[in-house]
Formats: C-alpha cells, sequence, structure tokens
C-alpha cells in the first residue's frame, strides 16, 4: 500500500493510528525520529523509516528507549524537530531523562515523546497507563480520539512544544494505535534542516545558560508557571469537544479509545437526546473552565476510560475544589465499578456502565440465540494456547535446553523476559521458564541466584535473552556477572531480528533502520572481552547443542554465555525455499504404543505436527509444517524422516 | 459510495495467527476506503502471530467513523478462515441474521494435538456453525488453493467468495487496482484465486 509520505493533500487513506502520526509528524516538518521498537509502537518509526532518505530526514532505530531520547532531544536542541517512541515500557526507562528535561527545557525546536500503550497486555508484560507521568513530572499530554486526530494533533502539539520550550508526550493506546481507519491527508512541507548548537537563551533565566537542570527548585517553578499557561492555551483547543444535548440526562467524560466506544454504546441504547459527551484531548493540564462548564450541564457525570481512572481521578480533586455555591455532581466510573481499571475497554462495558446509571434496558441478542451459544460444547472452542512458529528456532533451543538441565539433574531452571521465547513459560518452550518481568531482567536475577551458594543454593540457574534484548539491557549485567564471580549461563537466542515486534533491525545486524549498511556489533566479542566463555551453536543440531549446553551448566562457577544462533524462520522463509521434505511413515510410527508415548505432538507439539487419534498415528500437516527438519531428530523410531529438497 | 441499507456492516475476520487475517481485511479496507466509505478495523496483533486465536473486526459506513471493536452479539457477516474460530467467534458475535462463509480446512490447535484430543468432530463443527448462521457459504478454499499451488491464495479465495455473495457494496472491478496495489509480483495468481472464489459460490447458489 502507499508509504505514509504519499503526495496527496485532500486524499483519503486507510491508515492505522502509528502510521497517521508519522504522517503528523511529517507534516509537522521533523527531521529527526528515534525509537526502540514495541507493540503497539513499532510503525510510528517503521514507516517513517521507508520514506526517511526520500523526505531528507533521518530515522534511527536506537539501542534502547534512553539512547533514542537523549540523542532525539539533541535534535531539539540543535534546532531541528524531533520525535522519539516507544512502548509504556520504554517510558519506564527514560523517565529519569524526562525528569530533568522538564527542568532545563529544549530548544529551539519541538520535542515530542509518542508513547503507545497496551490496556489488557495483547502484547506486553504489564498494562500501565502512562497518562498519571504527565501530571507527576509537569509535562503536557495529549491523546488521539479517532485516526484523523492521531495525524493532525502532532503539528498541533509541535507548536505547543516550542512555543512553551517544553517537552510534550502524545499518549495513545493499542485500539488507536493499531487500528486502521480513515484518513484526510494534508500537506507535507519541505524543511531544509539546519543545525547547530548555539547559545541558550532559556526562557527561565535572565542570560544565556547551558541546557541545565540547575538550579532545580527555581526551574520547578518555572515549569509550573509555564504548565498554567499551557492550561489557558488548551482551554481553546479544538481537540476537546461536547457533543450531545443542552442538558443531558447524563455526561459522559472520555478521552482516547473512549470516544468512539462512547459514541457507539450511546448510538447501540439510541440514547442520543439523553447522554452528552466531553471527549478531552489535551488531558494535561487540564482545561479546567471547560471542564467547569461541561459539569454544570448534567447532574450524573461517568468517566470512561481505558485502564486507570486518571481523568476521574483529577476532575473529582479538581470538583471538590468549587464554591459551595457551585452545582455538585453525582460521579460513577470505576470508583463506583461501573468500569473495570484493568483490561481493556470495549463498547460492550461502555454500555454495561451507561445501563447500570440510566435506567435503559439492552439486550443485544434474542433468547432462543442464546440458547444456541450457551449448547456449544466448550471442547470445540477450547483455548488456542500460543505456541512458537512451525520451524522457530527457540523450540529447539529450548528443547536443548530441556534436555540439558534435565542430565544435568539439579533442578536448574531459567530466568526470563521479552521477546517471543516468553512463550517459554507454557508448553511452547517446555515450562522451562520460571520468572518472567520485563526487559532484562532475567540476566539480573541470573546474577542474584548466581550468589545464593552462600545459602545453601544449588540449583544451575539459566538466563534466556533474545539477541535485541541482548543489546538493550544485557550487557552491564553480565558485566556485573562477570566481576563479582556470579555463578549462572546465559544463553542468547540469536536469531538476528526483533523479531516479536516486526523485524527491526538492531546492533548486531547488518542494517540500520534507512537501509544503510551499519557496523554490526559482535556479541560474541563484547561477551569475551567482558572475560565470559562464549560458545555458539546451531540450535537445529540438537545433540551437539544439548552436549554445549550441559558442559556449561555444569561449569563450576562464574558467568557464561551460549549463543543460540539461527534465523527467525518468518525471516528465512522469505529469502529462501523450504529445505527439506518430511514425511513420517505409518509402519513405523507405533502412536501412543510407541516408549515415547507419542513424544512428538505431546511434548515437542510443533504446530506442522497433528494428531489422528482414528488411526493412532502422528501426521505432517503439509500446510502449517515449514519443513525445518528438527522434528525427525526426535523420533525414536525414525518414522520421521526429513528429505533435502535440492 | 450508496447508502446502506444496514449502516455500519459488520464484519469479523476469523482466523488462526499467520493465516493472513490481517492481509484479508485489509484488501476489503482498501477497497472500500477507495469508493469513499468509511471504514474501522480492529485487529488482534503481537503475540497473536504465533498460532493463536486472530479475528478483525471490520465496520463499514457511508455516514461515519465508527470504533474499531464490534459489541457482542452484532456481527452481521462471519468471514471464517478455519472452524474452530468460527465458531468462536459465532459464540460472542453472532446473531439470527449473520451470515457465515467458511472455509472448513481446520488448523490443528497444539493443545487439542498434545492432549490427544485431536480436532473436533467436522460434521458436528459444521452442524454447529450452520445452526447459528442465517445463511453459510463452505468454501473449500484451502484446497482450492492447493489446487493452484500456493494454499495462501485461500484467502483470496475466500474474499471471492464474500463478494459474489453480495453482503457487501464491493464488486469484482474494485479489487483490481488493490490487488495490483497490494501484491505486486502476484497480481495473475491472486486475480485467478479472486475468480475461483466467485465461481464456487455460484455453485454453492
Amino acid at each position: 500500500m502507499p508509504h505514509i509520505d504519499i503526495d496527496a493533500p485532500g486524499s483519503n487513506q486507510l491508515f492505522i493510528g502509528n502510521e497517521a502520526m508519522a504522517r503528523g509528524a511529517l507534516e509537522a516538518g521533523i527531521g529527526w525520529a528515534s525509537a526502540y521498537p514495541g507493540t503497539p509502537s513499532s510503525e510510528i518509526l517503521g514507516s517513517l523509516a521507508e520514506v526517511a532518505k526520500k523526505r531528507d530526514i533521518y530515522v534511527e532505530w536506537s539501542v534502547n528507549e534512553k539512547v533514542a531520547i537523549e540523542a532525539g532531544a539533541a535534535a531539539s536542541f540543535a534546532g531541528v524537530r524531533s520525535l522519539v517512541a516507544m512502548k509504556m515500557n520504554g517510558l519506564n526507562v527514560v523517565i529519569d531523562f524526562l525528569s530533568t528535561i522538564i527542568l532545563s527545557g529544549i530548544g529551539k525546536k519541538g520535542l515530542v515523546l509518542m508513547v503507545g500503550d497496551d490496556p489488557a497486555a495483547h502484547s506486553s508484560s504489564n498494562e500501565t497507563d502512562s497518562r498519571p507521568v504527565s501530571r507527576w513530572l509537569d509535562i503536557p499530554l495529549v491523546e488521539p480520539g479517532d485516526f484523523q486526530e492521531a495525524k493532525d494533533m502532532m503539528p498541533y502539539l509541535y507548536d505547543i512544544s516550542e512555543e512553551f520550550g517544553t517537552i510534550c508526550i502524545m499518549r495513545s493506546v493499542t485500539r488507536v494505535a493499531h487500528a486502521r481507519g480513515n484518513i484526510r491527508l494534508g500537506d507535507i512541507p519541505v524543511v531544509k534542516h539546519k543545525a547547530r548548537f548555539e547559545q541558550y537563551f532559556d526562557p527561565a533565566a535572565p542570560m544565556p545558560t547551558p541546557i541545565m537542570c540547575i538550579p532545580s527548585s527555581f526551574r520547578h517553578m518555572f515549569q509550573h508557571m509555564r504548565i498554567d499557561k499551557i492550561r489557558e492555551k488548551f482551554e481553546s483547543s479544538p481537540y476537546n469537544k461536547y457533543v450531545g444535548p443542552e442538558k443531558p440526562d447524563l455526561l459522559i467524560v472520555t478521552s482516547g479509545s473512549g470516544w468512539l466506544y462512547s459514541q457507539d454504546a450511546v448510538n447501540a441504547l439510541k440514547a442520543e437526546d439523553r447522554i452528552g459527551i466531553l471527549k478531552l484531548g489535551t488531558l494535561w493540564p487540564l482545561p479546567e473552565k471547560l471542564v467547569k462548564s461541561c459539569l454544570s450541564r448534567a447532574d450524573k457525570v461517568l468517566f470512561i476510560e481505558e485502564t486507570d481512572p486518571f481523568l476521574e481521578g483529577v476532575i473529582m480533586e479538581f470538583a471538590a475544589g468549587f464554591s459551595p455555591e457551585s452545582k455538585r455532581n453525582l460521579f460513577y466510573g470505576n470508583h463506583t465499578r461501573h468500569l473495570n481499571s484493568f483490561g481493556e475497554l470495549t463498547p460492550d462495558a461502555v454500555i454495561k456502565a451507561i445501563t447500570g446509571v440510566l435506567d435503559i434496558k439492552y439486550a443485544p441478542r434474542d433468547a432462543d440465540y442464546m440458547k444456541k451459544v450457551e449448547a456449544v460444547p466448550q471442547q470445540y472452542v477450547m483455548d488456542r494456547l500460543l505456541t512458537f512458529c512451525p520451524g522457530c528456532p527457540h523450540r529447539a533451543s529450548f528443547w536443548a535446553i530441556k534436555n540439558a538441565l534435565a542430565m544435568d539433574g539439579r533442578n536448574g531452571f531459567v530466568t526470563g523476559d521479552i521477546g517471543c521465547y516468553t512463550m517459554a513459560l507454557g508448553p511452547a518452550g517446555f515450562f522451562q521458564t520460571r520468572t518472567h518481568q520485563c526487559m532484562g531482567a532475567g540476566a539480573g536475577l541470573a546474577n542474584g541466584f548466581g550468589q545464593l551458594h552462600r545459602f545453601g543454593f544449588d540449583q544451575p540457574v539459566v538466563s534466556v535473552v533474545g539477541d535485541s534484548t541482548f543489546y538493550h539491557s544485557i550487557i552491564p549485567s553480565l558485566v556485573n556477572g562477570v566481576h563479582n564471580h556470579s555463578d549462572f549461563t546465559l544463553v542468547i537466542l540469536d536469531n538476528g531480528a526483533t523479531a516479536m515486534t516486526g523485524f527491526q533491525p538492531h546492533p548486531g545486524t547488518e542494517l540500520t533502520a534507512m537501509g544503510e549498511p551499519a557496523a554490526q556489533i559482535s556479541m560474541e566479542n563484547i561477551c569475551r572481552a567482558i572475560g565470559a566463555r562464549v560458545e555458539v551453536c546451531d540450535p537445529f543440531d540438537l545433540k551437539s547443542t544439548t552436549r554445549t549446553m550441559l558442559d556449561l551448566i555444569e561449569q563450576k562457577e562464574g558467568a557464561r554465555v551460549a549463543i543460540m544462533r539461527r534465523t527467525c524462520e518468518l525471516v528465512r522463509q522469505k529469502k529462501e525455499e523450504k529445505p527439506y521434505k518430511m514425511k513420517i511413515d505409518p509402519e513405523k510410527c507405533l502412536g501412543e504404543d510407541c516408549g515415547c508415548n507419542r513424544l512428538c505432538t505431546r511434548v515437542f507439539r510443533c504446530p506442522g505436527l497433528i494428531w489422528d487419534p482414528v488411526a493412532g498415528k502422528s501426521k505432517i500437516d503439509e500446510v502449517i509444517c515449514n519443513e525445518c527438519g528438527v522434528c525427525a531428530d526426535i523420533c525414536p523410531e525414525g518414522a520421521i524422516t526429513k528429505e533435502a529438497v535440492t | 459510495m450508496n447508502k446502506l441499507a444496514k449502516d455500519p456492516i459488520n464484519v469479523v475476520v476469523a482466523g488462526v495467527g499467520g493465516q493472513g487475517n490481517v492481509m484479508v481485511s485489509l484488501v476489503l479496507g482498501n477497497a472500500l476506503v477507495a469508493d469513499g466509505y468509511f471504514i474501522t478495523i480492529g485487529e488482534t496483533y503481537g503475540a497473536s502471530q504465533r498460532g493463536g486465536s486472530v479475528m478483525s473486526h471490520v465496520k463499514i459506513s457511508a455516514e461515519k467513523q465508527y470504533s474499531p471493536l464490534i459489541p457482542e452479539g452484532q456481527a452481521d457477516i462471519v468471514l471464517g478462515m478455519e472452524p474452530v474460530e468460527t465458531l468462536r467467534v459465532l459464540k460472542s458475535f453472532g446473531n439470527q441474521h449473520v451470515v457465515t462463509v467458511l472455509n472448513p480446512r481446520p488448523i490443528h490447535p497444539v493443545d487439542f494435538t498434545g492432549s490427544g484430543a485431536g480436532y473436533p468432530n467436522m460434521e458436528e463443527l459444521l452442524e454447529q456453525i450452520k445452526g447459528m448462521s442465517a445463511k453459510t457459504y463452505v468454501v473449500h478454499a484451502t484446497d482450492e488453493a492447493q489446487k493452484m499451488g500456493n494454499p495462501m491464495l485461500a484467502n483470496m479465495i475466500l474474499i471471492g467468495a464474500l463478494l459474489k455473495s453480495g453482503l457487501l457494496p464491493l464488486d469484482e472491478a474494485a479489487l483490481g487496482p488493490v490487488i495490483r496495489e497490494m501484491f505486486p509480483k502476484a497480481v495473475a495468481d491472486n486475480t485467478k484465486a479472486l475468480k475461483a472464489g466467485m465461481e464456487l459460490v455460484s455453485i454453492l447458489r
């Protein structure tokens, strides 16, 4: 489909929210974009990278979020509009920097941080709401309510950033960032960026100063004054709107994904003449006058928000300060349990909240149909658990780790973190992973476990990380482990891509985000330079990988490293034909009578292998199988065969 | 763009990660946006790429931008790329008026395989699906696609079937530019698959 920079102002395109934000950044005339991939934010930088050369902007996949935002700030300091993008986990990583840049201020050109939140944690280890950061750190924050706004708010936010000299945040959620809708395009200006770091005339200081956060208290006061001025500006923002009757029975206050859901819910309930909606696009600082005037329209107010009750909290707090003569509202929302403060917001959740406040009856389906729904046997719609793709190297890697730990026999275990390999918490990776937190946490934990021998701890510890994760946050853990003689094995599953988020490059890959040759940083050289023993193996060679793994586990002390290297199957199949033709000989397959008790379909569980309960045999599903050949090496009867395709 | 008899038309595309669910919703969406409709698509992403249930919600309107999620029981069309997933979606989004276009080729969940239970009985599964749909088109799209030499063409065959069913304000001509833009290296194959899907539905009628 067309690139985001398609030169067709006024035309209608079908963009996901992330592409809309990226287009908005182009229309705002950015010269810089940096990010670390993370769902649901990755397509912002990905789509900018595709057009970077043509549009003469610099686009970078940075090693992690902290470097991304600091590098992005430099562009602003030198007079180039700059965009930095990440998911909410990344926001946690950059909070230290944010807490100082709100004091120092930015350069002459705007700096926007785009944060993608993932309510319901579809592709995340948590569902943290980023909005409270705005209040906590005094950062202006806006949130688009639909796809058009995702684009249009970008230039608006750069103007705010420059007018007030502060970093600004645009927050979105999965159902905006990753949903798709109509966008009417605007113009992309031709900007000749000229970068220069000059004498800085800080609005908070009487003379030219370095860009700095001291004296901190004085600058903190200045940022508060700045926030008050931005509040005035936000009072008349076109992204805050009220729709509905003059005096509704119920006022909904919402933002973000709640805007479209609330409209759909009111529509489904045919309650347009009873319910008004105040949709806020500028969330912090809160446009207090606008909010106050809307609160006076109705007695009852219902907050519709995804995850945390942020607006609910700040607006109820604000209303508590009204004079005794002011109108008093009845507030509903999370605190009255009309809405959850966890999981995903849906049109159904909004309908339920509304019918809980107003006396409206709603039945989406008739009783006859509901009987059919209830009669569906549960075993027909059993949950489909996630698994590694057919042909995924991780399945083989965890098979080797599992067998090595079993042979060692000391109850060893795996500490994990974030990536496709997270699935090793379950049957996909044979339940090997026993801890799961954030990026890099498994290696940090392994550092700790590896010191506990002094308290009687005698289990081998294996920290499993991905290749992109290694560069992002593992190197300090390995330094710490080697320096302090911690006893653990670090396994790097090197599949040559940031696979979970869409195959972005990282410091070990050949090309930069813009497709130019990169200086490839060798992970084995880094590990060896730190002083660790390093072994490199091919996980598809199960025998040798298991042997190497056992040898590493049984090493007496010190942090050591196994690099299990094999290209991600989804990357490989784009470049190469299938390497083998797999077959199962029904004569040789003994099914449940085999000593292995169908090791292939019961334990190995590749989706390419299926079980025929009538014949009592395993079979290959030729549509699903990627013909990697690994299962041929686990069948004790030699019933599964691989034939090289020439 | 024409005014729709029912606005919005709610379509759920049901399948398994890796089948091309997102691609199907994108083909429909791009063709309809080009005709001037408001389209909203909500997709399950990320971890769902790896063998999990995947669902796209496509809302088509001549009037306004709707939210990316269809409320319970409000699907007008279910485009089923896999039988178990189709039944799952009917359970949540079906109603007495829903029309289902189904590819009956199963993708075995590793849990069914692992437990030894195997895949549910196909005849019973199809009975459940038909019982919960006002009309069901069973289109053997994967079988047809394998005859053409590429199982992935099943998606375009299914789109052809949906087109011919007359449920969407969309005709073959509107798909041409989208196929050329989205599959520049496989225009002939996809065009052929689209026609094959249309023919399969004609026979069912």
